[in-house]
């Protein structure tokens, strides 16, 4: 993490505000940090933010507010970043079934780490994932923290078309598939949780500085949630601990 | 039939208004008018809203057909517009009426021409925008670029149409696009990453655009960047006009249909108000990029918005003065014509 925060130059309308050149949880919640107070603070003049691992790039009018101005106000916001106490992530609870045709690659997985298949469910559904950010497609979350012991190399070739829902992982990361689309991800599971509905009200549930849990469920629980979620009557559980 | 029957789409025409903004931080990319200037000034024609949805079309026009009167303003790259045949011009708001048939031919200059209609697209908008994100099949019509026999309807069809035809954009507010052009560019936001003699060679070498080049971004040709150490960074935000280097070291600029996050170097990022220039830009086109202060690019900014002001204050007071005109309704091989004619004295 650097000691003072950079801010570099995204065009004439942004700013990225640099915490740091790794990926890790500090970082990160500093990141979350400044997005949640320069929210808080109403600054005039700024009408976009997008966190990610790192930074946070700062969308802004520069016809409403002058670039030092904005520079120095954000500043004063960094500076104090430290002593607010920061609202605790959301927990974003993700049925998921496990193996069978809706987690085709679990076997590999558990082969590939020496492992059973219900050993690899069991230590991947026992971590909460922080969602670093979103990115590369509507919906899609970066998450961090899965353990190496069922980490997998990706598919030697790419699926053409993976079903929206699908949970698989790559390497050491692990992820969910907001939509269908193809890719070389070992598929393990899959949630009846639709994260990406552009009709909703809220057309993507999960947002950076969040953590999912993975709750393992059988078919007709399964079942039973995709159909709630097919008629827009599936609540997603959100805790905060 | 509704108002608006598209007979041929053309290459590529898709729906799209200001774009999808609010929602980068959830992955969703903006999309939007690739040429802010031109889908402006259509919309200021036909006395829209200056960001409302229009077609914006791609190196080849459609053919359209109309079943109600309509004025409609075309504006961006040079499609030679016709009515039933005959040119008309750009520009300018007009009337045509029910029965009419808009058509176009290949862009002599630019790339991407607009069509604005007084009263709007009757499009629902998804997620605040009725723009087009065809990769993500949402916004616009049916998510996906216009097929033939697609028809749209007008939002607001009780318009004061006379009063709208007509209105000109002064001719000195109208771009003359070039083969190439000179881009300006803020250094950043790793431009660190870059050895000396790279930025050198960025800022005085001419790139060409590729055939690689859509409405998600343009990749260039020219002199290889080299980074310091390594073209990957851990992955950051992406701005309209960002230029990423990936480890082959061509510059790519991102447009309207960027991702918002990735993982590459960007060297510079492209000013706003020189966005429409790169929008109609084609593979072949060259460019050089001019360094450019923040400050500075801010005061172009400024005149730019100043200026599509001054036009849309000129084009709401000023009406062609069509009093002394004659106007004639001409019969020829069946097909019925308004023509107006002002005597030269």
């Amino acid at each position: 993490m650097y000691d003072e925060a950079r801010y570099l130059m995204s065009g004439d309308k942004g700013l990225v505000v640099e915490f740091g050149n790794e990926i890790s949880e500090p970082v990160n919640e500093k990141v979350r940090g400044m997005y949640l107070a320069i929210q808080k603070s109403q600054m005039p003049g700024i009408y976009e933010l997008i966190p990610t691992y790192r930074s946070l790039l700062i969308q802004y009018n520069p016809l409403e507010i002058e670039i030092d101005s904005l520079i120095e106000k954000l500043s004063e916001i960094e500076k104090d970043l430290g002593a607010i106490d920061l609202p605790k992530p959301r927990i974003v609870e993700i049925p998921t079934i496990y193996g069978g045709e809706f987690g085709e690659d679990l076997g590999f997985v558990a082969e590939h780490n020496g492992l059973s298949e219900d050993e690899v469910i069991k230590i991947h559904s026992s971590i909460d994932y922080r969602i670093y950010m979103l990115g590369f497609t509507p919906g899609f979350s970066y998450l961090g923290g899965m353990s190496e012991k069922i980490a997998t190399p990706r598919l030697k070739t790419p699926r053409t078309k993976i079903p929206g829902g699908s949970v698989g992982i790559a390497g050491k990361q692990t992820g969910i598939y907001p939509m269908e689309s193809p890719g070389g991800w070992q598929l393990i599971g899959r949630t009846p949780v639709k994260l990406y509905d552009p009709a909703s009200e809220t057309p993507i549930i999960l947002r950076a500085g969040d953590y999912i849990r993975f709750i393992p469920i059988d078919k007709d629980e399964y079942d039973y949630i995709h159909d709630l979620a097919g008629k827009k009557q599936y609540k997603i559980k959100i805790v905060t601990e | 039939m509704k108002d608006i029957v598209i007979i041929n789409p053309g290459l590529y025409t898709t729906v799209q208004d200001r774009g999808r903004w609010g929602y980068q931080e959830y992955g969703m990319p903006v999309t939007g008018a690739m040429d802010d200037y031109s889908l402006r000034l259509a919309n200021i024609l036909v006395g829209n809203d200056e960001y409302d949805a229009v077609l914006e079309t791609t190196l080849n026009g459609p053919e359209i057909s109309f079943n109600t009167d309509v004025v409609a303003a075309i504006t961006g790259a040079n499609m030679v517009p016709r009515v039933n045949g005959y040119t008309v011009p750009m520009w300018r708001s007009l009337k045509l009426s029910k029965g009419d048939v808009l058509s176009f031919e290949m862009a002599r200059e630019g790339t991407r021409g607009y069509i604005a209609f007084a009263g709007g697209l009757d499009i629902p908008p998804v997620m605040g925008s009725r723009s087009t994100y065809v990769r993500g099949a949402i916004g616009g019509y049916e998510g996906r670029k216009l097929k033939s026999n697609d028809e749209i309807d007008l939002r607001d069809k009780n318009l004061p149409i006379e009063q709208l035809a007509d209105r000109i954009i002064p001719p000195q507010y109208i771009p003359q696009y070039e083969d190439s052009c000179i881009i300006r560019v803020i250094p950043g936001p790793q431009d660190d990453y870059f050895t000396e003699e790279s930025i050198e060679k960025f800022f005085n070498s001419e790139y060409e655009i590729t055939k690689e080049a859509d409405r998600m971004g343009y990749r260039l040709s020219g002199p290889q960047l080299i980074h310091k150490a390594g073209a990957d960074i851990i992955s950051d935000g992406i701005n309209l006009g960002s230029v990423q280097v990936p480890g082959h070291g061509m510059p790519i600029i991102m447009m309207s249909d960027r991702q918002t996050t990735g993982g590459y170097t960007k060297i510079a990022t492209v000013i706003s108000s020189d966005i429409p220039v790169m929008a109609q830009l084609k593979p072949g086109n060259k460019v050089r990029f001019e360094k450019i202060d923040i400050r500075e690019a801010h005061k172009v900014l400024k005149e730019y918005e100043n200026k599509i002001k001054e036009i849309k204050d000129y084009v709401n007071s000023y009406q062609l003065n069509t009093a002394g005109m004659k106007r004639y309704n001409l019969k020829i091989e069946g097909v019925s014509y308004e023509v107006m004619v002002e005597e030269i004295v």
